[in-house]
């Protein structure tokens, strides 16, 4: 079992340096042996994973050339396998897998360097999940990210995808230099660089000003990556311009691998040496609940379809955050279970709007109004899809928002319910406007967005001219990731057995026990008692209850102009909303220059709440 | 460990930043980037190193000799070549978007708005 650990990552690794070595020998005619390789690759690396999920026991720990800690000095290098982080890696492991599949024929021509760079892209991912050591993690950072930057701009030869690459590796190439100084700043302080070792190192001593700004320092980087406001601007570019099957990646895994970063070093480093659980809990939900509110309202004014499913990524990645900030193992939970059941549905809707692309040469919200009354199945898959974001029960979205929110309310927080609820219906309100409009021709088409006109003359690049009908490995994919949220909600036991590998992962002593001891720890507990996980009323009727209300904002949304009375109050109001619109501008400097104030306010925040 | 090597490091880190921030022109911007992780390379040596001690080889010096931190020359190198992968493909990207925009100031990039 504890060998499948290097494996996950150096399978994947191997396979994408033949693939490159070898892409003279693969033509158009073989092109079933490039791709059939590739898949067959992700689904080993996710089946490996899969088994360290559920295999993992209290956790497995691989040290690289048998390295092992003496005396409790961890000077070897170490993967870790907990049920939560294997089973993020699997999870990205699974949406590699689907989005290779729908882009064997989504593609016509491509050459080997695409699989190649999703198989490397998907060893960072497994590896950021699994290395113990928080300097392997600035490395995988960075691996995963020029990967993603390179896929962002597959389509060199035009300019949306150029400046979307270039903004997103500036941004988080920045982000990633400030973690490396954080990391460099601990490692002068502890001398170690395995996260045990440094939490240990650091536990027992009054926090001082250094141990606090390579906190912030570390944080803030990864918080770039998992797209949080101030520093989320690149990701409605880059989500905008990327190839659809890879944006199920960015959407679905990658952002959520940031705040899984903020988790880990948070659990095993300093949670235990910085105290103030308060102050630093009441910081991370400002802005996770500022992410979900700026990500909604900039989602609902979108008409390229990409944009759209962009900002709901920002606005639940700011949901998930809330729920990751309460610090307790109800609210982790339920973030983890909302991780996968949105990755599902938000993988099946960029899948279904690749189709649309394939098939309707367009991305445009009003141009596409009741053109897609062709597509009925990838229509229907779109709108189930919408409503399973708007935590429609029985997707597994509800239930992680629902946790969240129950875990947020037991602790005297009843404004995360609010919040999450807001947003719910905004983003799949949204959705499903975008789903009703272009699929089954209701209401009047949405007015043109000028922008629009310019962006998607470029669109059509994207995939080759679709014949006749759609190819099922491209409709089979995002069918079967809605059947997986669905089955992912239904699941017995889920929450008990979610919230147990959460108390695992927050109990500081027994990663350190495990790692730099080898000791098998039976009970884990974390600095909050866990909470009953019986599913209740409250987490149906919320869940009904925005899916609801997604769907009532989408059809007023489509037929407003019907009404004399919505149409005078509402008209003069939209023009508000230009100004906002503005701090998206698309330049990096003024991306760089949030993320420098944003390191300030947080820096600053934290500084004088811990000190 | 002195003081010194942290201010320059975070005089370093300033002015990449100012540069990066006030960039007028993409190649510009890239190297300002070069310079921000230059910061780090600093800050790594500055924490390793012990004053009077000798480079971490201890093939012609007796093994107790003290020595300066070779890990972290080891994190300086690996850094050195995670900044040559990333400016090879900004690079790339940079020479990219000069022919099809035909500028390379940033703020004349202008596909991906609001």
């Amino acid at each position: 079992m504890r060998t499948l650990l290097p494996l996950a990552v150096a399978v994947p690794l191997l396979v994408a340096a033949g693939l490159s070595a070898a892409s003279a020998a693969f033509q158009r005619r073989n092109r079933w042996a490039l791709d059939g390789l590739a898949i067959l690759t992700a689904a080993a690396v996710t089946a490996m994973l899969m088994a360290l999920t559920v295999g993992a026991g209290s956790a497995q720990v691989y040290w690289f050339g048998g390295f092992r800690p003496a005396h409790g000095v961890a000077l070897g290098i170490d993967f870790v396998a907990s049920p939560l982080s294997a089973g993020l890696a699997a999870f990205a492991g699974l949406l590699v897998t689907a989005a290779m599949v729908f882009s064997w024929r989504y593609f016509e021509r491509v050459s080997t360097f695409y699989h190649a760079l999703m198989l490397v892209f998907l060893a960072g991912m497994a590896g950021f999940c699994l290395t113990g050591d928080v300097f392997d993690l600035f490395v995988f950072f960075e691996v995963m990210g020029v990967a993603a930057y390179a896929l962002t701009a597959y389509r060199t030869e035009e300019r949306g995808p150029l400046q979307g690459a270039l903004n997103f590796a500036i941004t988080n190439s920045v982000g990633a230099y400030l973690s490396l100084a954080g990391i460099a700043l601990v490692y002068g302080r502890t001398g170690a660089l395995n996260m045990a070792q440094v939490g240990r190192a650091l536990a027992g001593h009054r926090p001082d000003g250094l141990v606090v700004v390579s906190f912030v320092l570390i944080v803030v980087g990864l918080l770039v990556k998992a797209s949080i406001v101030p520093f989320h601007f690149w990701t409605a570019d880059a989500e905008a311009v990327a190839p659809s099957p890879v944006c199920v990646l960015f959407s679905g895994a990658m952002v959520e691998l940031g705040l899984y970063g903020v988790a880990r070093v948070y659990w095993s480093m300093f949670g235990s040496a910085l105290g103030h659980r308060g102050a630093i809990s009441s910081t991370l939900l400002a802005l996770g609940a500022a992410t979900a509110v700026v990500g909604a309202l900039f989602c609902f004014r979108q008409r390229h379809l990409k944009r759209i499913l962009a900002f709901s990524t920002i606005s639940h990645a700011g949901m998930f955050l809330m729920g990751v900030a309460l610090l307790t193992p109800l609210g982790l939970a339920g973030a983890a279970i909302y991780v996968v059941g949105h990755g599902l549905v938000k993988g099946a809707l960029f899948l279904c709007t690749g189709i649309v692309l394939h098939r309707l040469r367009s991305i445009n919200e009003t141009w596409l109004h009741g053109r897609g009354r062709r597509l009925p199945v990838t229509g229907a898959v779109y709108i189930l899809a919408g409503l399973g974001l708007a935590d429609l029960p029985p997707f597994a979205t509800y239930l992680g928002k629902g946790y969240i929110e129950e875990s947020g309310y037991s602790h005297g927080m009843a404004w995360v319910t609010a919040v999450l609820i807001i947003t719910s219906i905004l983003v799949g309100g949204a959705v499903l406007r975008a789903g009703g409009g272009v699929f089954w021709g209701l209401g009047d088409a949405p007015s043109e967005d000028p922008r629009m006109a310019a962006e998607a003359s470029e669109e059509h690049s994207e995939t080759e001219e679709g014949r006749g009908r759609t190819p099922l490995s491209m409709v089979l994919p995002p069918l079967v990731l809605v059947a997986l949220a669905v089955a992912v909600g239904l699941l017995p036991h889920l929450g008990s057995v979610v919230q147990a590998a959460a108390v695992r992962f927050q109990d500081q002593g027994a990663y350190n026990a495990t790692v730099l001891s080898g000791a098998r720890v039976l009970h884990a507990q974390a600095p909050q008692p866990p909470e009953p996980t019986g599913i209740t009323i409250a987490d149906v009727a919320t869940g009904v209850g925005s899916a609801a209300g997604a769907a009532v904002l989408a059809l007023v949304s489509l037929y407003w102009r019907r009404l004399p009375l919505l149409r005078r109050g509402l008209e003069p109001g939209l023009g508000l909303v230009g100004p906002i619109r503005r701090f998206q501008s698309g330049v990096v400097t003024d991306y760089v220059t949030w993320i420098v104030l944003g390191l300030a306010v947080i820096g600053g925040a934290l500084a004088l709440s811990i000190r | 460990m002195q003081i010194f090597p942290f201010i320059v490091v975070a005089w370093i880190l300033a002015v990449g930043l100012y540069g990066i921030v006030t960039s007028r022109h993409l190649v510009h911007l890239i190297i300002c980037l070069a310079v921000v992780q230059s910061s780090t390379y600093v800050l790594l040596l500055g924490v390793g190193y012990k004053a009077g001690a000798a480079a971490p080889f201890f093939s012609d010096i007796p093994r107790s000799t003290p020595a300066v931190d070779p890990v972290v020359q080891a994190l300086a190198l690996t850094d050195v070549v995670v900044e040559a992968a990333v400016s090879a493909l900004l690079l790339a990207l940079a020479v990219q978007a000069h022919k099809r925009f035909g500028t390379l100031d940033p703020e004349d990039l202008r596909q991906l708005q609001g």
